[in-house]
C-alpha cells in the first residue's frame, strides 16, 4: 500500500511552526502576531494528527480537538484584547505597549 | 493520495510564507485561510477526516470570520498597508530568521532519526466520538469550561 | 502528711499571685499580712510535716502530684521528695524566711513599692521550696532558676538607681555562668543515666560508674559549677558583695539564709556523685578553703557594714564547701542551718542600724551606738559571737565539726584544717572589728537618732538571737540521708587540737580588741607601712577579682562587641542582599516591555534547551 514516511508529516509541521515563529517575531501589527500564533498552534495540531496516523489510533485526534478548542478560546480573548487596545491607544503597534518595563 | 499530501503541504507552506510577508491584512487573512484548508487536506490524507472537517469549519470558518470582523472594526485602510511596509525593513528579518532556521534545523535533526511509514488508515468519526465521550469525557468538560471562560473574558474585554 | 506537702510552695505562690494581681492597690496592712502570713502558714505546715515525718520513722517519702510533661520515656513528674535533708532545708527556709518577712513588714513600711517587695519575696520562698523539695533534677532546676530570677528582681529592687540595676545584672549574669554549667551537667546525667529522678540517678551512677571514672568527674564538675555560682564561691563569688544593693531584709533572705545555700544543698543532695569523683570532692574542699580565706581577708578591710557581712557570708559558705569537700556532709548542712540563724540575725540587725541612722552604711561614721541601739547591739553581739564560733554558741558546734572532719581526712587534711583555723582567726577579727567600731568607742554623728524597731522588727531579732545562741544543740535528722557515705567513728582528736580550735577565734577577737577597742595597736601606724597599704587596697578590692574579670572577660567582650559593631555575620547576609539587588537591576534591563523581545527570548530559550537536549 502506498504510504508517506512519518518524517515528512512532521517536517511539514516543523516548517509551519518555524514560519509562525518568524511571523510572531517580525510583525509589529498585533493582528498579524495573533495570526502567526494561530499558524504555530495549527502546526502543533498537525503534529498530533501525524502521531495519530502513526499509531492508527484516535487519541491524537482528541488532542487536536483540545488544541482547536484552546485556539478558539485564545482567539476570542486575544481579539477582545486587540479591540480594547485599539480603543485606548488608537494603534495596533505592539511596541507602543511597552510601559511595563523594568 | 500521496501526491495530494505533498501538493497540499506545498500550498500550506507557500501560503503561510505569504501570510507573514503580506502587508495587506485582508490578503494575509485569505492566505491564512488557504493555508488552513491545505492543512485540512493533509489531515484527510493522513486518515483523520473528522479533524479535517473541523479544521475547515472551526479554524478556516469560524475563527477566521472572527478575525475578519475585528479587522473590519479596526477599519484598516491604505494607511495601514503603508505602515506595515514601513515596519518591515530587511533588518527586522535577520534575527527571527536565524532563530527560526536554527529551531527548524534542530527539529529536522530530531525528526529524521525516526523512520516509520504511515499506514494512512482512516480513523473515522465513530471511533473518535466513542473515545471522546468515553475515557476523555473529563477533557470535554474541561474544554467546555475553557470555552465558557473565553466567552466571558472576550465579552468583558471587548465591552466599551 | 502527703496531703500537706503541696501546700508548702502553694502558700507563698498564692501570696505572690494575689500581690501581683492587685498590683499595689491593697492597703499596706493587708499586704504585710498576706506577705508574711503566707510564709507563716508555710512554716506551720512545714512544722506539722516535719513532726509527722520524724515521728513516722521513715527515711524518705515521695509525693507524686502530677506528671509535668511526657516525651517518650522522659516523664519528669511534679513530685516532691522528703527526707531528713529536705526537712531541715524546708524548716530553715520557711522558719528563717518567716522571721525575715515579719521583720520586713516593719522595715519596708515606708517604701512605696511595699506590695512589689512582698510579691518578689513570696515568689522567692516558693522557688526555694520547690528547689529543696524537688524529686527530680528538672524540677530542682525550675526552683533554681526561679531563685535566680527573684534574686535579680530583689537586688535591683530600687531600680531607679542605675548602680542597683548594674548589681542585679552582675548577680544574674555571674550566676548564669554557673547555671549553664549545671544545665550541661543535667544533660550529661540524663544522656548517660537516662533519668533525672535524683534518687534513681544516684543509684544508677553508683552501680554504673566506677570511682574516679571520667563521666563521674565530668558530671560532678559541672554540677559543682552550678553550686559555685549560686553559692558565690571562687571563682564566681564577685556578685555577692555587689548584691547588697537591695534592701537589707533581702540581703538577709537571699544572701545569707537561703539562696546562697542552694549550692551547698545541691552538692549535699547529689553527694553520691561527688563520692564517685574524689578529685572533684577534694577540689570542692580547696575551693571552700581558698574562698573562705580570701573573703576573710577582704572582710577585714571593708567599711560598709553590709559588705563586711557579705564577705563573711562568702567566707562561711566557704566553710560549708570545705565541709562538703572533706565528706562531712551533715556537718556542712548543720553549719548551713546555724549560719542561717546568725547571719539572718546579723543582717536584720544591720538593717536596723542602717535604718535608724538614716541609711548610713560606713561603720567609721558610727561608733558608740550601744546605748542608742540596744536591740541591734544585742543582736550584733550574739550574732558575731556565733559567727566567730565563740564556744557553745551555735556557730561553734558546726564549725567545730567541719574542722574536725578536715583534720581527720587523710592527705591534705592538716593543711585544710590549718587554713580553716586561720579563717576562724580572721572571722574573730572582722566580726568584732564591726562590733567594736559601731557600738563602742566614741559616738560620731547621728547623736539624736533613736532605734527604729517596732514589734514586728524586734520579735524576729529576739527569736533569731535565741537560735543563734542555742541553735547548736539542735540535732539535725540527716543521718539517714548521708548514712552510706559517712564514716561514723569516734573522733580521735587530741585535746590540744580542741583547745586550738577554741582559742584561735578568741585570739582573733582579742586582736580586734587591741586594735579597735583599747587602741593598743594603731591601725594608722600599721597603714603607714607601704606594704600594708597596698595589701589593704588589694584586699579591699576583693583580691582584685573584679578588676581581673573586668580585664579577662568584660573588656575583651566589650572590645569584641565594638569590633563587631557592624556585625560581621550580618555582612554576609547584607552581601547576599546586595548581590540580589545588583542582579535585579541587571535583569530588569532585559525587561523592555517589548512583546517581540520577550517572544524572541522565549524562542531563544527553547532553541537553547533543545540544543542542550540534543547535545547531551
Amino acid at each position: 500500500m502506498e504510504s508517506i514516511p512519518i518524517e515528512h508529516g512532521l517536517i511539514l509541521a516543523g516548517i509551519l511552526f518555524a514560519l509562525g515563529l518568524v511571523g510572531v517575531l517580525t510583525r509589529r501589527n498585533i493582528v498579524f502576531v495573533l495570526m502567526s500564533l494561530e499558524i504555530m498552534i495549527n502546526a502543533s495540531g498537525l503534529a498530533f494528527i501525524v502521531a495519530a496516523s502513526r499509531w492508527e489510533h484516535a487519541d491524537g485526534q482528541i488532542m487536536f480537538l483540545m488544541i482547536l478548542t484552546l485556539a478558539a478560546a485564545e482567539v476570542a480573548v486575544g481579539l477582545g484584547l486587540i479591540i480594547q487596545m485599539y480603543r485606548r491607544y488608537h494603534t495596533v503597534d505592539i511596541n507602543v505597549l511597552s510601559q511595563m518595563k523594568g | 493520495m500521496i501526491l495530494l499530501f505533498y501538493i497540499a503541504g506545498a500550498v500550506a507552506v507557500i501560503s503561510t510564507v505569504a501570510v507573514i510577508l503580506q502587508t495587506n491584512i485582508v490578503h494575509a487573512l485569505i492566505y491564512l485561510i488557504l493555508s488552513l484548508l491545505a492543512v485540512a487536506v493533509c489531515f484527510y490524507v493522513l486518515g483523520a477526516p473528522f479533524a479535517a472537517v473541523l479544521e475547515a469549519i472551526v479554524y478556516a470558518g469560524a475563527i477566521m470570520v472572527l478575525f475578519l470582523f475585528v479587522i473590519m472594526m479596526l477599519n484598516m485602510g491604505q494607511h495601514s498597508i503603508d505602515q506595515e511596509r514601513s515596519w518591515m525593513g530587511p533588518k527586522v528579518w535577520i534575527v527571527p530568521s536565524i532563530l527560526a532556521s536554527v529551531l527548524l534545523a534542530q527539529l529536522l535533526t530530531v525528526i529524521t532519526q525516526y523512520d516509520h511509514e504511515l499506514a494512512l488508515t482512516t480513523v473515522d468519526v465513530m471511533e473518535v466520538s466513542a473515545l471522546l465521550f468515553g475515557p476523555y469525557v473529563l477533557a470535554v468538560e474541561l474544554a467546555s469550561l475553557l470555552l465558557l471562560a473565553g466567552l466571558v473574558a472576550a465579552y468583558h474585554l471587548a465591552k466599551k | 502528711m502527703q496531703d500537706l506537702i503541696w501546700l508548702l510552695p502553694t502558700y507563698p505562690l498564692l501570696g505572690f499571685l494575689s500581690l501581683v494581681l492587685t498590683s499595689g492597690n491593697l492597703p499596706k496592712k493587708v499586704v504585710g499580712a498576706i506577705g508574711a502570713g503566707s510564709i507563716g502558714l508555710s512554716f506551720l505546715t512545714a512544722a506539722v510535716i516535719a513532726y509527722q515525718f520524724l515521728g513516722s520513722g521513715e527515711t524518705h517519702l515521695v509525693v507524686e502530684m502530677w506528671t509535668w510533661m511526657a516525651v517518650g520515656n522522659f516523664t519528669p513528674g511534679f513530685s516532691f521528695y522528703l527526707d531528713g535533708l529536705a526537712v531541715v532545708m524546708m524548716l530553715i527556709i520557711t522558719g528563717v524566711g518567716f522571721l525575715i518577712h515579719l521583720y520586713s513588714a516593719g522595715f519596708m513600711l515606708d517604701d512605696p513599692s511595699y506590695s512589689r517587695f512582698f510579691a518578689y519575696m513570696n515568689l522567692f520562698v516558693a522557688s526555694m521550696l520547690v528547689l529543696v523539695l524537688a524529686d527530680n533534677l528538672l524540677l530542682l532546676y525550675l526552683g533554681w532558676e526561679g531563685v535566680g530570677l527573684c534574686s535579680y528582681l530583689l537586688i535591683g529592687f530600687w531600680y531607679e538607681k542605675p548602680e542597683n540595676g548594674y548589681a542585679a545584672r552582675k548577680a544574674f549574669i555571674t550566676t548564669r555562668v554557673g547555671d549553664t554549667s549545671m544545665a550541661i551537667g543535667l544533660f550529661l546525667l540524663f544522656a548517660e543515666l537516662g533519668t533525672l529522678n535524683i534518687q534513681e540517678m544516684l543509684h544508677a551512677a553508683e552501680t554504673q560508674w566506677a570511682v574516679g571514672s571520667g563521666l563521674a568527674v565530668a558530671a560532678s564538675l559541672l554540677l559543682l559549677g552550678g553550686a559555685v555560682g549560686k553559692s558565690a564561691q571562687l571563682p564566681l563569688q564577685t556578685w555577692l558583695p555587689d548584691a547588697m544593693a537591695g534592701p537589707t531584709p533581702i540581703s538577709a533572705l537571699i544572701h545569707a539564709a537561703t539562696m546562697v545555700t542552694a549550692g551547698v544543698y545541691l552538692v549535699a543532695r547529689t553527694h553520691v556523685l561527688f563520692e564517685l569523683a574524689p578529685n572533684v570532692q577534694l577540689l570542692l574542699a580547696w575551693i571552700g578553703l581558698i574562698t573562705l580565706l580570701m573573703a576573710g581577708f577582704t572582710a577585714m578591710t571593708q567599711h560598709d557594714i553590709k559588705r563586711i557581712l557579705a564577705y563573711s557570708t562568702i567566707s562561711q559558705i566557704g566553710y560549708m564547701f570545705l565541709g562538703l569537700g572533706v565528706g562531712a556532709w551533715s556537718a556542712s548542712v548543720f553549719h548551713l542551718m546555724t549560719h542561717a540563724f546568725f547571719k539572718a540575725l546579723l543582717f536584720l540587725a544591720a538593717g536596723t542600724v542602717i535604718h535608724s541612722l538614716h541609711h548610713e552604711h560606713s561603720i567609721f561614721k558610727m561608733g558608740g551606738k550601744r546605748k542608742q541601739l540596744p536591740i541591734a547591739f544585742a543582736s550584733f553581739m550574739i550574732g558575731s559571737l556565733a559567727l566567730a564560733a565563740f564556744p557553745f554558741t551555735s556557730g561553734y558546734f558546726s564549725k567545730d565539726e567541719i574542722l574536725i572532719a578536715a583534720l581527720e581526712m587523710e592527705g591534705p587534711g592538716m593543711i585544710l584544717w590549718l587554713g580553716g583555723v586561720l579563717g576562724a582567726f580572721l572571722t574573730g577579727i572582722y566580726s568584732f572589728r564591726l562590733v567594736f567600731v559601731v557600738f563602742f568607742g566614741e559616738s560620731k554623728g547621728h547623736h539624736e537618732e533613736k532605734e527604729v524597731a517596732g514589734l514586728s522588727m524586734a520579735t524576729p531579732l529576739i527569736i533569731l538571737m535565741v537560735f543563734a545562741l542555742f541553735g547548736g544543740w539542735i540535732q539535725i535528722p540527716v543521718d539517714a540521708v548521708f548514712s552510706h557515705g559517712e564514716v561514723h567513728e569516734e573522733h580521735h582528736i587530741s585535746n590540744l587540737m580542741h583547745a586550738i580550735m577554741i582559742v584561735v577565734p578568741l585570739l582573733g577577737i582579742g586582736v580586734s580588741y587591741l586594735f579597735f577597742m583599747s587602741k593598743t595597736f594603731s591601725v594608722e601606724k600599721l597603714m603607714a607601712n607601704p606594704l600594708a597599704t597596698r595589701l589593704h587596697g588589694f584586699w579591699f578590692s576583693g583580691w582584685g577579682m573584679d578588676a581581673l574579670y573586668s580585664f579577662l572577660f568584660v573588656r575583651p567582650f566589650v572590645f569584641l562587641a565594638q569590633v563587631n559593631k557592624n556585625d560581621l555575620i550580618d555582612a554576609v547576609y547584607a552581601l547576599l542582599v546586595e548581590i540580589t539587588r545588583v542582579a535585579h537591576v541587571m535583569i530588569a534591563r532585559t525587561q523592555t516591555g517589548q512583546l517581540r523581545w520577550y517572544a524572541l527570548s522565549i524562542g531563544g530559550g527553547v532553541v537553547l534547551l533543545i540544543t542542550l537536549g540534543v547535545v547531551l
